[in-house]
C-alpha cells in the first residue's frame, strides 16, 4: 500500500528542479504525437532547436514571442498568489491593445515622449478595468471570477471586432477589419536593426523585477500573500481582504493590458482580432511553470516561447501540425502540477497486512 | 447522577483485543505498543490528555489509520479472529462502530439517508426504503435514541446529530461502539441522557469504549479505566478502585498544577455592549439584546454549548461582524464602524477559536505572523516597505519570551505544533499590552501544560488591569478562571450568580432562560 | 409587434430547444461533477474533444451511435485525467481543469490537423436527422417544436430524467451527494471517497463530450476549430444558476437557448440599426448576469473544491 506524507519544507532543489523536469518531460512526451504524425523524431527535435538557437534572427523571434507571455504570466502569477483566479488575461490584453490604438492611431498628435507614456498608461488602465469589473462582481455579489473572466474574454473579443468594423476601422484597410496604424512616434523603440524585437521586452523584464521586489519586500506584497494563503486569518488580522483583492486585480489586469500594448505598439503597429494566439491562456501555464514567482515567469516564458517558435519552425520544415506547440504547452502544465505534488508530498510505502 | 450497575453475567467474554499497536507520524510516536482488551457489555474509559494518542488508537481500530506494527483480534463466531487492518469496511463488517468527535455526517442528507448510506447496494435502480426504515425504527425503540428521520441533518441540534451518529453504528450491527469525546459538545443534561442511552445499550450486550479527558465523567460512567500518556498505556484500573487523584496522576504523571488566582476588585468598564442584535447563520446562532460590560481587572466567562451565539459574540468583539442594531464601545468610546483593524487599534487583543483557520497564515513565516496585525506600525514598515531586520529582531525576542518552539522564526508557521501556534498568537496579542482580551476557546486541543500557560497569561493580563472576555465550552475552565460568569443559550446572554455546575448546566440548556 | 410575433413562431421554439441541447448535456455533466465535490473546468476542452472524436469516428465509418459512444469514452478519458489530478492527488481543481481544457483542445486540434493536413473545406458526415414521428410530428406547433428534433435532443431530455432519478432516488445518488457535502461521512460508512468522485467526474465528463458531439453530429455536419466558442464556460455559470438541480438545469439551458434564438431573430428585425456583435455578446452577458443574480444565495456543495486525503482528518 502506498501513502502520501507531507514534506515539512520542500528542499530548494525540488522547488527549482520540478518545473524544469516537468518542462523536459512535456518536451519528451511530444515524441508521441510526433510519431503519430509520422515524423522522424530526432530530426524533429533538431529542427525545433535550430528554430530557436539556429540564428540570431531565430533567437530574437523567440524573445519577441516571450515578451507578451512575460506580461500575461506576471498577470496570472500575481493574481493567483492572492487566489484571485484571473483567467481573463486574454480579454484584458485586447482591452490594452484597443486603448493603445484608440489613443495612438491619430486621435491625438503629440511628440513621442508624451504619446508613448500615454499609450502605456491608457493600455494598462484599460486592462486593469477589465479585471476590476469581475473582481467587483466577486467581492460584491460573490460571483465566481473564474467564470466571469472566462466569459468576459468572449465578450471583449466580440467588442473588439465590433470596434474594428466600426469606430476604429482603418479607412485605408480596403474592407479588412483592422484598426488604423499607431503613429510612428507612438511606437515603442526597436531593440535591434532588421529584427522584430522591441523595447516591450525591457518593460516586461522591469515589470518582473518590480513584481518580485514588491511581493517579497513591500507591505502590499505581504498583504497579497496573506490574503492568498489564508483569507480568513488575513481578515481577522485586520487586512482589508477586498481591498487587497482589488489592488491585485488592478495590477494583474494592468499587466495583461501591457501585453496588448506591447504587441500593438511594439510589434504589429495596428490591431486585428487575431492579435493574440491565446497569450492570455498561455500566461497561466507560464505562471504555473514558474511556481508563481515573478522572476520564474521570465524563465518559463522564455521556455514556452521557445516551444512555440521551435515548433513553428519545425512544422514548416517537416509538415507536422503546429498545434504540437499547444500540445506541449498544455502537457507541461499537467506535468508541473503532478511534479508539484511530488515536491510537496513524499511517497511512503507501508505494509498493508500484518499477519 | 446515574451510576452504572455493576455488570454482569457475561463479564468475562472478551470480544476485542488490541495487541501492541504502534503508530508514528514522522518523528512523533503517537502510539507505542498499546495493548487493550474489551469485554461484552462493559464501558471502558480511555483516558488521556490531548495528544496522548487516544484518537490515533481508535482510528487504527476503525481502519482509518494503518498501524506501523501490532494486530487487532475481534471475536467472530466464538473465536478471536485477526482484523484486516487499514480498512474501515473490515472494521464495519466486524461490528465496530465509531462516533467521531467531529461528526461524519452529510448535512444535506436526511437522518435516514445518513444512517443507511453505504449499507445498500450502490448500483441498483431501487432502494428498499421500507425495510431499512423498519429496521431503524426498531433500533430507535430498543436503544431509546430518538431523532427525526426525514429532516436534513443540517437542521438538527448537536445532541440529535450525535444520536444520528450512534444510530449509524447500531444500524450496521455494531457490537463495539467507540465514542470519541462524546460530551464535549453537550450540555451536562444532554450528557446524562447520552449515558442513560449507553446504559440501556450495554445491557443489550454492546461494549463501549469511551474516550475522554474529563475525570468526573469517566469515574461516573465507566466500568474500567485505561490511561494513555505520550502514546503509551500507563495504567489500567477498575473504576470502583479509582479516585480522581489516582487517575489524574496517571494521566499527567504528577499532581495537577493548580493555577493560583488572587482576588481582585474590578475597575472601570472597558468593553461595553448595549442592546446588541446580530442575526446569525441559524436562528440560534445570533445574539439578541446583548448588554454587558467587561471591566478592568476582570475575567468575564461566557459558558454555553457551542452554536448558541458564541461565534456571533466573538465575531462582534473581533470586528468581523457588524451588529444589526445596538452599540459597542471600548473605554466609553463607541466604535461606529467595527472592523478588525478598528478593534486592534483601540487595544482589543483577539485569540480566535480556530487558531489554524483564523489565527495564523500557515504558509507565511513565524516572524511574519507575529507582525501581521500591526503592518502599519513604523517599526514594521517605512513608506510601504517592510523593515525586515526589525521584524526579525522582534520575532526573535517574542519566540524567546513566549517560549515558541519550532524550526525557527524563518520557518512556515504551519510547521509549529498546536500548542506552539497558540503561543505565537499569545505572543502577538499580549506583547501589545491590550486593554481587552477576547479569548475564544483558548485551550481547546492543548495539553495540560500549554493550557495552564494560557490561564497564567490571562490572569497576568487581568492583574495588569486588562479585561478578559473568556468564551469556553469547558465549564471547569470558566469556573477556574472567571470572576463573573454569563451563560449563552439561543443567542441570549444571562448572568449567573451561582458556581454550581448543575445549575449552570440547566441554564446552558435554556431551562432558566 | 414583430418582436412579440417571434415568440409565437414554432421555428423559434424549435431553435431554442436545439440550441439548448448541447448545454443540457454540459450542465448535467458539470452538475454531476460538482455534486461530488469536483469543479470541472475541463468542460470547454472536453466539448471540443467530444465534437472532434464523435465526428471523426463517424467519418471513419463507426456510424452515428458508434460516434456518440466514442465521444463519451473520450470525454470519460479526459475526465479521468482531471479526476486523478484533483481527487487522489488533491491538486487545484481550477488549474487542473484549465490544464485539461488546454490539453483536450490541443490534442483534438492536433489529431484533426494531422489526419487532414491539407483540406480547404472540412469533410462532411451525414448527421443525425430530425426524427419524423407519424402523427406527433404533424401536430400544429408542438409537432415542429418537440417532434422534429434529432435523436440527440431526445437523448438530452432522457438524460435530465435519468440524472434526476439517480441523484434523488438511488443509493448511488445519495452517496454522490454525501461525498460532495462531507467526504468523511462516506468514508466512515465504508464507501470509497476516491471511487465515487472519480466515477462521478468520468460520468459527468462523458456527458460533456456528448454535448460537444451534438455540435458536429447534429447541429452541423463537420468539425471546425473554435466551434465550442465558450459553451462550456456558459454551462459552468448555468449550474450555479440551476442550484445544482437537474430540472432547473434543463430550465436554465432552455432559457439560454430561447434567448439565443431570440437574439438571432431580433437581429434580422433591427440589425440595420444595431451592430451584429451586440447580439453575439448578449448570451455571454446574460450568463454573467445569471451568475451575479444566483451567486448570493447559491447553495454550493459544501465540499466543492476541497481535496480530501485518506487518513488525514
Amino acid at each position: 500500500m502506498i501513502r502520501f506524507e507531507t514534506r515539512n519544507a520542500p528542499p530548494r532543489a525540488l522547488t527549482v528542479g520540478v518545473p524544469i523536469l516537468s518542462a523536459l518531460v512535456a518536451l519528451a512526451l511530444a515524441s508521441i504525437p510526433l510519431a503519430f504524425a509520422g515524423a522522424n523524431i530526432p530530426t524533429a527535435y533538431a529542427e525545433m532547436i535550430k528554430g530557436v538557437f539556429g540564428s540570431k534572427f531565430a533567437f530574437s523571434e523567440m524573445l519577441t514571442r516571450a515578451t507578451p507571455l512575460i506580461f500575461t504570466g506576471l498577470a496570472a502569477a500575481l493574481a493567483f498568489r492572492a487566489k484571485l483566479w484571473n483567467i481573463g488575461a486574454e480579454g484584458q490584453l485586447y482591452l490594452g491593445a484597443l486603448a493603445a490604438v484608440a489613443i495612438g492611431a491619430g486621435a491625438i498628435d503629440v511628440p513621442a515622449f508624451v504619446l508613448v507614456p500615454l499609450i502605456i498608461v491608457f493600455g494598462a488602465a484599460a486592462g486593469a478595468a477589465g479585471m476590476a469589473v469581475p473582481t467587483l462582481l466577486k467581492t460584491r455579489f460573490g460571483a465566481d471570477e473564474v467564470v466571469t473572466t472566462l466569459l468576459l474574454n468572449f465578450i471583449i473579443l466580440i467588442f473588439v471586432q465590433m470596434m474594428l468594423e466600426g469606430a476604429l476601422k482603418d479607412p485605408m484597410s480596403m474592407g479588412w477589419p483592422q484598426s488604423a496604424p499607431i503613429l510612428d512616434q507612438g511606437m515603442l523603440p526597436q531593440l535591434m536593426d532588421r529584427m522584430r524585437i522591441h523595447s516591450g521586452l525591457i518593460m516586461a523584464l522591469v515589470a518582473a523585477g518590480i513584481a518580485q521586489f514588491m511581493l517579497a519586500r513591500s507591505v502590499w506584497g505581504f498583504r497579497l500573500r496573506a490574503v492568498g494563503e489564508n483569507a480568513a486569518a488575513a481578515r481577522h488580522a485586520g487586512i482589508g481582504v477586498n481591498r487587497s483583492l482589488m489592488s491585485v486585480a488592478i495590477v494583474s489586469g494592468g499587466l495583461a493590458g501591457l501585453a496588448g500594448v506591447s504587441e500593438v505598439a511594439g510589434l504589429k503597429g495596428y490591431l486585428t482580432a487575431d492579435l493574440s494566439p491565446g497569450f492570455g491562456y498561455t500566461g497561466i501555464v507560464v505562471a504555473m511553470l514558474a511556481g508563481l514567482s515573478p522572476v520564474g515567469v521570465v524563465i518559463s516564458a522564455l521556455f514556452i516561447a521557445s516551444v512555440f517558435v521551435g515548433a513553428d519552425s519545425m512544422s514548416r520544415a517537416m509538415g507536422v501540425s503546429s498545434y504540437l506547440a499547444d500540445l506541449v504547452v498544455s502537457m507541461s502544465l499537467l506535468c508541473v502540477l503532478i511534479g508539484g505534488f511530488f515536491a510537496r508530498f513524499r511517497i511512503v510505502r507501508t505494509i498493508s497486512e500484518v499477519a | 447522577m446515574l451510576r452504572l450497575a455493576r455488570l454482569n453475567p457475561m463479564e468475562n467474554l472478551k470480544i476485542l483485543s488490541l495487541n501492541a499497536l504502534s503508530k508514528r507520524f514522522g518523528s512523533v510516536v503517537a502510539n507505542d505498543a498499546v495493548d487493550l482488551d474489551l469485554h461484552r457489555g462493559e464501558v471502558l474509559a480511555l483516558l488521556g490528555e490531548n495528544g496522548a494518542g487516544k484518537t490515533t488508537l481508535m482510528n487504527m481500530l476503525f481502519g482509518h489509520y494503518l498501524p506501523d506494527s501490532g494486530s487487532i483480534d475481534v471475536l467472530k463466531d466464538g473465536v478471536m479472529t485477526p482484523l484486516q487492518l487499514g480498512h474501515p469496511q473490515a472494521a464495519l463488517a466486524a461490528g465496530i462502530g465509531m462516533v467521531h468527535q467531529h461528526f461524519t455526517l452529510a448535512l444535506n442528507l436526511t437522518t435516514f439517508d445518513n444512517v443507511v448510506l453505504g449499507s445498500e447496494p450502490l448500483f441498483s435502480w431501487r432502494r428498499d426504503r421500507a425495510g431499512a426504515r423498519a429496521k431503524l425504527q426498531g433500533i430507535m425503540k430498543q436503544s431509546g435514541l430518538e431523532a427525526p428521520l426525514d429532516v436534513p441533518v443540517g437542521q438538527l441540534s448537536v445532541g440529535e446529530r450525535q444520536r444520528v451518529e450512534i444510530l449509524k453504528a447500531l444500524y450496521r450491527d455494531a457490537r463495539i461502539l467507540v465514542l470519541d469525546e462524546p460530551t464535549a459538545v453537550l450540555t451536562p443534561q444532554e450528557a446524562d441522557t447520552l449515558f442513560e442511552n449507553v446504559a440501556t445499550m450495554t445491557k443489550n450486550g454492546l461494549a463501549v469504549i469511551f474516550i475522554s479527558h474529563k475525570l468526573r465523567e469517566v469515574l461516573a460512567f465507566s466500568n474500567r479505566i485505561a490511561v494513555l500518556r505520550h502514546g503509551q498505556k500507563v495504567g489500567e484500573i477498575a473504576t470502583k478502585d479509582a479516585d480522581e487523584r489516582v487517575i489524574a496522576r496517571m494521566m499527567v504523571g504528577a499532581d495537577t498544577p493548580i493555577t493560583p488566582r488572587e482576588n481582585m476588585a474590578p475597575g472601570a468598564p472597558i468593553l461595553t455592549l448595549k442592546d446588541i442584535n446580530v442575526r446569525g447563520r441559524s436562528k440560534r446562532d445570533g445574539l439578541s439584546d446583548a448588554s454587558f460590560s467587561v471591566h478592568s481587572h476582570e475575567i468575564l466567562g461566557v459558558a454555553g454549548v457551542s452554536g448558541n451565539g458564541q461565534s456571533a459574540l466573538a465575531g462582534l468583539v473581533s470586528g468581523l461582524i457588524r451588529p444589526d442594531s445596538g452599540t459597542l464601545s471600548v473605554d466609553g468610546n463607541e466604535i461606529s464602524r467595527p472592523d478588525p483593524l478598528a478593534m486592534i487599534n483601540v487595544g482589543v487583543g483577539r485569540i480566535p477559536e480556530d487558531r489554524h483557520h483564523d489565527g495564523i497564515v500557515g504558509a507565511m513565516t513565524v516572524a511574519e505572523n507575529m507582525v501581521i496585525e500591526r503592518l502599519n506600525d513604523t517599526d514594521v514598515q517605512t513608506r510601504g516597505l517592510l523593515n525586515r531586520d526589525s521584524i526579525q529582531a522582534s520575532a526573535e525576542r517574542l519566540t524567546k519570551e513566549y517560549d515558541v518552539r519550532g524550526p525557527g522564526s524563518d520557518a512556515a508557521a504551519r510547521l509549529l505544533s498546536g500548542g506552539n501556534i497558540q503561543k505565537l498568537i499569545l505572543a502577538r496579542v499580549f506583547d501589545q499590552n491590550p486593554r481587552l482580551i477576547l479569548a475564544n476557546q483558548p485551550t481547546r486541543g492543548l495539553d495540560m501544560g500549554a493550557a495552564a500557560e494560557v490561564g497564567r497569561r490571562l490572569l497576568e493580563a487581568r492583574k495588569r488591569g486588562a479585561g478578559v472576555l473568556l468564551i469556553s465550552e469547558d465549564l471547569d475552565e470558566i469556573l477556574g478562571l472567571a470572576d463573573r460568569i454569563m451563560v449563552i443559550h439561543d443567542g441570549h446572554l444571562s448572568e449567573v450568580t451561582t458556581r454550581d455546575r448543575e445549575e449552570i448546566g440547566l441554564s446552558m440548556a435554556g431551562e432558566h432562560a | 409587434m414583430d418582436i412579440l410575433q417571434i415568440l409565437l413562431t414554432d421555428s423559434f421554439w424549435a431553435a431554442s430547444l436545439r440550441i439548448a441541447t448541447p448545454l443540457i448535456f454540459g450542465v448535467l455533466g458539470a452538475l454531476i461533477c460538482e455534486k461530488s465535490g469536483v469543479l470541472n473546468l475541463g468542460i470547454e476542452g472536453i466539448f471540443a474533444a467530444g465534437a472532434m472524436a464523435g465526428w471523426m469516428a463517424v467519418w471513419l465509418g463507426a456510424g452515428l451511435w458508434g460516434g456518440l459512444l466514442v465521444a463519451a469514452l473520450v470525454g470519460a478519458f479526459f475526465g479521468l485525467i482531471h479526476a486523478i489530478l484533483t481527487v487522489p492527488l488533491g491538486l487545484s481543481q481550477h488549474v487542473s481543469g484549465l490544464g485539461v481544457t488546454l490539453f483536450a483542445t490541443s490534442v483534438s486540434y492536433f489529431i484533426y490537423r494531422t489526419a487532414l493536413p491539407n483540406v480547404s473545406s472540412p469533410p462532411r458526415i451525414e448527421p443525425f436527422q430530425a426524427l419524423d414521428i407519424p402523427i406527433l410530428s404533424d401536430l400544429p406547433f408542438i409537432g415542429p417544436v418537440l417532434f422534429q428534433q434529432t435523436a440527440m435532443t431526445w437523448l438530452a431530455l432522457v438524460m435530465v430524467v435519468l440524472v434526476w432519478y439517480v441523484l434523488s432516488r438511488t443509493a448511488l445518488g445519495v452517496a454522490i451527494k454525501a461525498v460532495g457535502d462531507n467526504p468523511d461521512s462516506v468514508d466512515a460508512q465504508g464507501l470509497s471517497v476516491y471511487g465515487l468522485r472519480i466515477g462521478a467526474v468520468m460520468a459527468g465528463s462523458a456527458l460533456m463530450a456528448l454535448g460537444g458531439a451534438f455540435l458536429t453530429m447534429s447541429a452541423f455536419d463537420a468539425f471546425f476549430f473554435g466551434m465550442v466558442n465558450g459553451r462550456g464556460w456558459v454551462c459552468i455559470a448555468l449550474v450555479i444558476f440551476a442550484s445544482w438541480r437537474p430540472g432547473k438545469a434543463l430550465l436554465g439551458a432552455l432559457l439560454f437557448g430561447a434567448f439565443d434564438a431570440f437574439q438571432v431573430r431580433l437581429q434580422t428585425e433591427v440589425g440595420a440599426f444595431v451592430p451584429g456583435q451586440v447580439f453575439l455578446m448578449a448570451p455571454y452577458i446574460l450568463s454573467i448576469l445569471a451568475l451575479v443574480i444566483a451567486a448570493r444565495g447559491a447553495d454550493y456543495p459544501r465540499a466543492l473544491l476541497t481535496p480530501w486525503f485518506k487518513g488525514q482528518r
